[in-house]
């Protein structure tokens, strides 16, 4: 069983349809010790930082999440929510990923909304099959800087962190789940992890 | 690199397309799931579901359709159509939409922005604003055309961005339905004088349509219907154009 993280707003529905089309069961839940004994979990999240730790600490979501050992996925929200520290709201989040994030600089328009492909990739499980060229669908106006942890990037007004990886914690800032035929080789890999 | 959106867009009434389609591999034309997954197939970035009746009882049928769609499809996909409250939203949001588009009522109620806005955040909020040159200024209208509002288009387009809007979808009604191109001058105007992204839409007749309004002005994305529709410009052949004049699509 997957577990989806439930979260106080927007749109974990299609999270699930994604997961479904591949042919995979999953619950959408806040309840602990359902995350803890799912095979996999996912950390969607959208909407604003601050607001979303909020609900995770209230909820002890944050313990949950960092006692984790199986395999889990952080989306959009969810990538930024696992590095150290967003300026979005000036929040200290989960720390996993050891980067902060940042709002993009009025450069070019914000958010980045839509295509884009990668500008590097390293070897990861989770990048199986995917190439350079492959555009996936992004909607965010926050970007987590680069690190050692980073394992694919994007770029636009900056070079991003798109996809990171440490030990069971995998992220992605697009949607895979809004990503056709790409974003399901994306998830398929997460979940034949 | 950021691409360039290509986005048809549906409108619904009843839980059906209304305009007529001719698409030869598809079984129900007016069957908007139907048509939904052929757009998919054949490249388009997102997808845009007006519905144009927006009555009581066929918000009903639209949310059902909404989930429906959100099923089968994996690209995103805004809904628009007689979105008044947080509530309406929150009902399309939790059926499956990637994004809500508020039109007249947030021209009514500037605050539906903000509150969209706090609730979902910027990125679920598409503002719709329909256009038309009056004596040579730009007047946003509202209530589906039909009435003329005291806003200039520019300063209104400044306006949503500020109050929370995360794109635009701007509909120049001179254009619309001529098939003579996109309003390249008032796409221009908008897009260059607010910093999110502006999906330009009215006039599509051509692939040098798209060109000129990809490269004339900083449009992000442009949408169309009836040429889609009826298969006057199939998306795989527009994308491959545009690609051939190093305009940057997927």
């Amino acid at each position: 069983m997957i577990a989806i993280i439930q979260y106080n707003a927007g749109n974990i529905r299609s999270v699930q349809n994604a997961i479904s089309r591949l042919g995979y069961k999953s619950i959408i839940t806040d309840n602990p010790e359902e995350i803890k004994k799912a095979d996999k979990v996912i950390f969607p999240g959208v909407g604003e930082a601050s607001s979303a730790m909020n609900y995770l600490k209230e909820r002890k979501l944050d313990e949950v999440i960092l006692s984790l050992k199986q395999p889990v996925l952080g989306i959009c929200l969810g990538l930024q929510l696992l590095c150290k520290s967003s300026e979005e709201g000036s929040t200290t989040c989960l720390g996993v990923f050891n980067t902060q994030t940042k709002q993009f600089p009025p450069k070019d328009k914000v958010p980045h909304i839509g295509w884009n492909n990668f500008s590097e990739l390293k070897v990861s499980p989770l990048l199986a099959g995917i190439n350079l060229t492959d555009d996936v669908y992004y909607v965010h106006g926050y970007y987590a800087e680069p690190c050692n942890e980073t394992v694919a990037t994007c770029n636009y007004i900056k070079e991003f962190s798109s996809v990171m990886q440490k030990d069971n914690f995998y992220a992605m800032q697009f949607h895979p789940e809004r990503s056709a035929s790409v974003g399901e080789q994306l998830l398929k890999n997460f979940l034949t992890l | 690199m950021l691409k360039k959106r290509i986005i048809p867009c549906l409108d619904i009434k009843n839980g059906r397309t209304v305009k007529g389609v001719n698409f030869v591999d598809i079984k129900d034309a007016g069957d908007p799931v139907e048509l939904a997954k052929q757009y998919v197939v054949q490249g388009a970035d997102e997808l845009v579901f007006l519905d144009i009746t927006a009555t009581l009882e066929n918000r009903k049928t639209l949310v059902k359709l909404v989930e429906t769609i959100a099923k089968e499809i994996n690209i995103p996909f805004t809904v628009g159509g007689g979105i008044s409250s947080v509530e309406d939203a929150l009902a399309l949001i939790k059926a499956g939409a990637d994004k809500v588009s508020v039109n007249s009522s947030a021209v009514k109620n500037s605050q539906l922005i903000v509150d969209l806005k706090e609730r979902f955040g910027s990125q679920f909020v598409v503002v719709a604003i329909d256009t038309k040159n009056i004596d040579g200024n730009w007047k946003v209208f509202t209530k589906g055309g039909t009435f003329e509002t005291n806003l200039e288009t520019v300063a209104w387009a400044k306006e949503v961005e500020k109050l929370g809007a995360g794109e635009i979808l701007l509909t120049s009604m001179n254009s619309d339905g001529t098939k003579n191109g996109f309003d390249l001058g008032v796409t221009r105007a908008v897009s260059t004088n607010v910093n999110i992204p502006v999906i330009a839409s009215g006039g599509a007749g051509s692939v040098e349509h798209f060109e000129e309004v990809f490269t004339q002005t900083e449009a992000s994305a442009g949408l169309a219907a009836s040429i889609f529709h009826f298969g006057e410009i199939p998306i795989p052949q527009l994308k491959t154009a545009l690609k051939e004049n190093n305009i940057p699509v997927r």
